[in-house]
């Protein structure tokens, strides 16, 4: 089948089968191995990706349901080769370790923050609430999007 | 995980998705995914065709009768349902809404596929028992509805049978409501759950305990414990939760669902 999406800008025609995910499409086909699989199972939010501005988990989403949409991933945020603030409010706040599960964080941030700019930080714990992470504990994480809302 | 080979549809328009469940043995109707997907990567289920439901606008929206009833399509989702004004008519739907799984699944999962998918753990089946939700199903043979306490015949299994669709959704009105869980997790799969919606009588219904919601009248919070003591329940026994341990959860969570529901009055 025919899908055709716009992926952090650019325009990607391809020919797909029905039982192709969507997080396999994007790091398989079109080769943006940005977003992560974790677990498959639909817990971990690392191949979490927004579809016309919708944060979703691409591990539970068809490539054929995408078509015509406008994906935004985690290759997108930084600009010019500069990390974006949210980017940089990550770093700063050492907000990762492995970082696998980062991309995912950073999507999920970027969804709360586009809805509610300066979220409290319950709001943001449940903001990323579908988002696991095995090494920080999550409170560097809270603080980096708390002070990058700031 | 790469899934069984499948065929794929996108009909357009309701009657085309009940024509194409109707002509295939092996279709399933793909609602948010966010079970069948999941189900299908485990081999637990490996339909033939999926129809794919997500672009009938014929089932979204969500609207508010003069009555206070609440009409909901199959294919809204919880964060639509969290955020609309209409549903905030029968505010329960958006506060038990709020409590499933997380941002990204909230954002596809939908009222329908959770309701057909008639899982015993989910939180919308008693939630639409209790409060005396309108199933609207069609099919090749027309339209009918089915009241939500004989929508739900078994695990997995609803009163939408081969080949007919889920498409509304009423409820009708009411404030004083309540939903009480115990969960792995914050937000996570329900180990014993309860809503309850008070009209004079407490109505409670029962999840996970059973393969259907269980259903009871009772008064006030101490008759609701006494009528779950009655109702010689018989809940499975898992890892997280004895058979005991779920009879005494029931119990407690029935409890808080009616005070909560009392409160609101």
């Amino acid at each position: 089948m025919d899908a055709k999406v716009t992926v952090n800008g650019q325009t990607y025609e391809r020919d797909v089968e029905p039982r192709k995910l969507l997080i396999h499409f994007l790091r398989d086909d079109l080769d943006l191995t940005g977003s992560h699989i974790g677990c498959d199972t639909g817990n971990c939010g690392a191949c979490s990706v927004l579809v016309d501005g919708v944060l979703v988990k691409s591990c539970m989403m068809l490539a054929v349901q995408a078509d015509g949409a406008t994906i935004e991933t985690v290759e997108g945020l930084a600009q010019d080769g500069e990390l974006n603030t949210l980017q940089q409010s990550f770093s700063d706040h050492h907000a990762l370790q492995c970082g696998y599960c980062t991309p995912g964080m950073l999507m999920s941030a970027t969804a709360l923050l586009r809805d509610n700019a300066h979220p409290s930080e319950d709001e943001i714990r449940k903001g990323i609430q579908g988002n696991i992470c095995r090494c920080t504990g999550y409170v560097n994480i809270v603080e980096a999007i708390r002070a990058a809302s700031a | 995980m790469l899934l069984r080979e499948v065929e794929y549809a996108r009909p357009a328009s309701v009657e085309e998705a009940v024509r194409l469940l109707s002509e295939h043995d092996g279709a399933r109707a793909l609602a948010g995914g966010q079970t069948l997907i999941n189900v299908m990567k485990a081999r637990a289920a490996s339909p033939d065709v999926l129809i794919d439901l997500n672009r009938l606008d014929e089932l979204k929206g969500i609207d508010l009768s003069s009555d206070g009833t609440v009409s909901i399509g199959a294919m809204v989702t919880y964060s639509e349902l969290m955020a609309s004004a209409e549903a905030r008519a029968r505010p329960i739907l958006g506060e038990v809404s709020a409590q499933i799984a997380d941002v990204q699944v909230r954002n596809r999962g939908t009222i329908g596929g959770n309701v057909c998918s008639n899982d015993p753990t989910n939180h919308l089946p008693p939630l639409m028992v209790a409060l005396g939700a309108t199933m609207h199903i069609t099919g090749q043979n027309g339209d009918r509805t089915v009241p939500a306490d004989e929508f739900f015949l078994g695990v997995y299994m609803t009163a939408a049978g081969p080949g007919e669709l889920l498409t509304k959704i009423t409820v009708p009105p009411g404030k004083s409501d309540g939903f009480a869980s115990v969960t792995i997790g914050r937000d996570g799969t329900c180990i014993v759950n309860a809503a309850a919606s008070v009209n004079g009588r407490a109505r409670v219904a029962l999840g996970c305990v059973d393969a259907v919601p269980v259903v009871l009248e009772a008064d006030g919070a101490d008759g609701v414990r006494e009528a779950v003591r009655n109702a010689n329940l018989d809940p499975p026994s898992d890892v997280h939760a004895s058979a005991d341990y779920r009879r005494h959860l029931a119990e407690v969570v029935a409890a808080r669902a009616v005070q909560q529901a009392e409160g609101k009055r």
